[in-house]
């Protein structure tokens, strides 16, 4: 990390909180002007080298000199807007700057088959305002500024979403039905925001826990608190709240299911970190209750029901999507300790969950490239036929299910010893069976994948036939990572330890 | 109790909106009218800020730099929030203001410190007050939620843009805009491509 930290001269790096947000937004108005959809995706492809570069730089410097804030405009906080950057947001920063940057690779080819030739530049325009937001709200220490950010991310990502209209009209009820829910989210959020700051008198993150802590709390701010969860778990897509992501996810673009389910959900899940532990404090009595009767309860039965629903999905998307919903669940739970080592726990799932999701649907974008697969039950012989992109999509599954040798059994070993330090053996037994339950539902896509015969096509075999490799490089990174952090699970649980230790320790 | 009720009345319009807004999203149907609800809820959450930042008998937050000349001592007069809601809550700006002007200066009004001192003192302005400020001058709206209301409305014009953009591609796709008979018109699709 030392390498990143320094890497940038010092009059860009002292900036690189700001640009990290504003270069996103520049390029998405250059990106709309380009005459075609390559020239769309190669300024999409700068600026995502760029972001990641920024991301790396960000996280170097914090783990090395602590917390980052930088006063937008020169306006000193808390009456500016601040940018603050502690270990928490510079790991999302990361994720989602990596996770994004992978992604655009694997957009040329499978932008180009879906989206129309007139659209594309217009198509990269919009990812990357959406791609803007995700980042501001990460950044932000202003809550203001988290719900204008939130809403840039959401409009623009309702467009995108929309966008799978050319192979599938459900996708247009989807996004419409996402962006009702999701501005009902976004304004139950602003209202929490506004009683916080009718009760605090200002928007500065910091600020507000700093007087909150000295203010005491009131019914005002209990208030505020529920209005925010409830908020920010729509966006987030928590268990009672989740009913806008399967349809989303499973008509969406390919690229995009496989851009939102690794950054989107991921961000608001951060957001809601970050007020529950830095805003409000997890000591607070409302909040500590909260932790155990309503995240812990409502993860665990998120875990359930969203898996038992996954089972019976024949859209493979769709199952993944509510896939998603039941590992949004498993973040739930261990938030809902409320100890460090819960938290840690939630985090690195929040992370391994990215890996594994970004892997599987860039899996089943490339499956449905080659062969426009959209069942389950169309997934039949892609093991002989697309023998590499099977054995990724292979790979992120035993992950997702929480299989030795990959990252999903680091997180769930480590939500267990959470659990175990909690003396929380109803929450041990429903993480492995759960944990069963995805086997249930992975298990039956990948018997599909291997064992099933591939159909004949005009009485002939289907020849092998491999993703082109723009979708194949980036699948592979995604899909190895899964192991690789296995074996060097020291570097992702330091990380996530340090953003556990950043917002509880202080 | 009738007392808590009066004294809070800026807010009942406020919640009735809410909830109307709420329950037409739910309530109907038609994918139009749900963005009408929609449109609704959040204009009630741009009133519940605005009349946050509302005081009693404050003026508007404008700076009077005309009457430079004839201010002595009473430069660093405070403003002084009421007691009235939330008006309290207000974070003063510190762009201009002068906090040194000691014996004149600072009023603690809810957590905030209103240091809001500068180059208002006009004595004429004091004919616009209500009785109970009217030893007071310099007593300003907050005009911060007024701002944050602004890129709010701007938000809200966005989403409001985009979702009847989706209802008339909606619309191209299904021929209806009913929720029931897109379902049904999937549905049936669905059900037709299995068989």
């Amino acid at each position: 990390m030392d390498l990143f930290a320094n890497i940038l001269p010092d009059a860009l790096s002292h900036h690189v909180p700001a640009l990290i947000v504003v270069v996103p937004l520049i390029a998405s108005a250059i990106a709309a002007i380009m005459p075609n959809g390559r020239a769309g995706w190669t300024v999409a492809m700068v600026t995502a080298t760029i972001v990641a570069l920024f991301s790396l730089v960000l996280l170097g410097q914090v783990l090395n000199d602590g917390l980052i804030s930088y006063a937008l405009g020169g306006w000193e906080p808390p009456v500016g807007i601040e940018y603050r950057v502690d270990a928490l947001n510079a790991v999302i920063l990361a994720l989602i700057g990596l996770v994004g940057f992978l992604c655009v690779i694997y957009a040329l080819p499978s932008v180009a088959d879906e989206i129309e030739e007139g659209k594309q530049a217009l198509f990269y325009a919009a990812f990357l305002v959406a791609f803007a937001g995700l980042l501001g709200v990460t950044i932000t220490g202003d809550a203001f500024n988290v719900f204008v950010f939130l809403e840039i991310s959401s409009i623009s990502t309702y467009t995108i979403i929309a966008m799978g209209a050319g192979k599938d009209r459900r996708a247009l009820t989807a996004a419409y039905n996402y962006l009702v829910l999701g501005t009902i989210g976004a304004t139950f959020f602003v209202i929490g925001v506004g009683f916080l700051y009718a009760e605090t008198g200002t928007l500065n993150m910091a600020d507000m826990a700093r007087i909150l802590q000295e203010n005491g709390h009131s019914r005002v701010t209990e208030a505020a608190f529920a209005f925010i969860v409830v908020g920010l778990g729509l966006k987030a897509a928590m268990f009672p709240l989740h009913v806008w992501l399967p349809n989303a996810y499973a008509f969406a673009p390919n690229f995009v299911t496989a851009f939102l389910a690794s950054t989107a959900t991921k961000v608001a899940f951060y957001a809601l970190i970050r007020f529950l532990f830095s805003v409000f404090h997890p000591d607070v009595p409302f909040v500590e209750m909260s932790f155990t009767w309503v995240f812990a309860v409502v993860g665990v039965i998120a875990m359930f029901v969203a898996s038992a629903q996954a089972i019976f999905q024949t859209d493979a998307r769709r199952l993944l999507a509510y896939s998603s919903v039941a590992q949004v669940g498993y973040m739930m739970l261990g938030l809902g300790m409320g100890t460090l080592l819960g938290l840690q726990a939630g985090i690195l799932h929040l992370i391994n969950h990215a890996l594994m999701k970004g892997a599987l649907f860039m899996a089943l974008g490339a499956f449905a490239l080659n062969f426009g697969v959209r069942e389950v039950k169309d997934l039949a012989g892609l093991g002989r036929t697309m023998p590499a992109s099977a054995a990724a999509f292979t790979i992120a599954g035993l992950s997702l299910v929480g299989v030795p040798l990959t990252v999903g059994f680091d997180s769930k070993w480590y939500l267990i010893i959470a659990a175990l330090e909690r003396d929380w053996w109803w929450a041990v037994a429903a993480l492995i069976l759960s944990s069963l339950m995805a086997l249930l539902y992975i298990g039956r896509m990948v018997m599909v994948v291997w064992s099933d015969p591939a159909p004949a096509h005009h009485g002939e075999q289907v020849p092998r036939r491999h993703a082109p490799f723009m979708v194949l490089i980036p699948l592979g990174v995604i899909a190895l990572s899964n192991i690789y952090f296995f074996f060097d699970a020291s570097a992702l649980v330091y990380l996530s330890g340090a953003a556990a230790q950043a917002v509880m320790g202080g | 109790m009738l007392d808590i009720i009066l004294e809070r009345f800026n807010y009942i319009p406020i919640i009735i909106l809410m909830m109307t807004g709420l329950y037409v999203i739910f309530a109907t149907g038609n994918l139009v009218k749900r963005l009408v609800g929609l449109s609704l809820f959040q204009t009630s959450v741009f009133l519940l800020y605005i009349t946050i930042g509302k005081v009693f008998g404050g003026q508007p937050p404008i700076l009077e730099s005309a009457h430079h000349g004839d201010e002595d001592g009473g430069h660093g007069a405070a403003a002084g929030y009421g007691s009235t809601g939330y008006g309290g809550a207000d974070h003063s700006d510190d762009g201009h203001s002068d906090s040194d002007h000691g014996d004149a200066g600072h009023v603690e009004a809810g957590h905030a410190e209103t240091s809001q001192a500068g180059d208002y003192t006009d004595a004429a302005h004091a004919a616009y007050d209500s009785a109970q400020h009217a030893a007071d001058p310099l007593l300003y709206s907050n005009p911060l939620p007024h701002v944050l209301i602004l890129t709010a409305i701007v938000v809200g014009v966005a989403t409001l843009a985009v979702g009847l953009a989706l209802v008339v591609r909606i619309r191209e796709a299904y021929g209806t805009i009913e929720d029931d008979a897109i379902n049904a018109a999937d549905y049936s699709r669905e059900t037709g491509s299995s068989e």
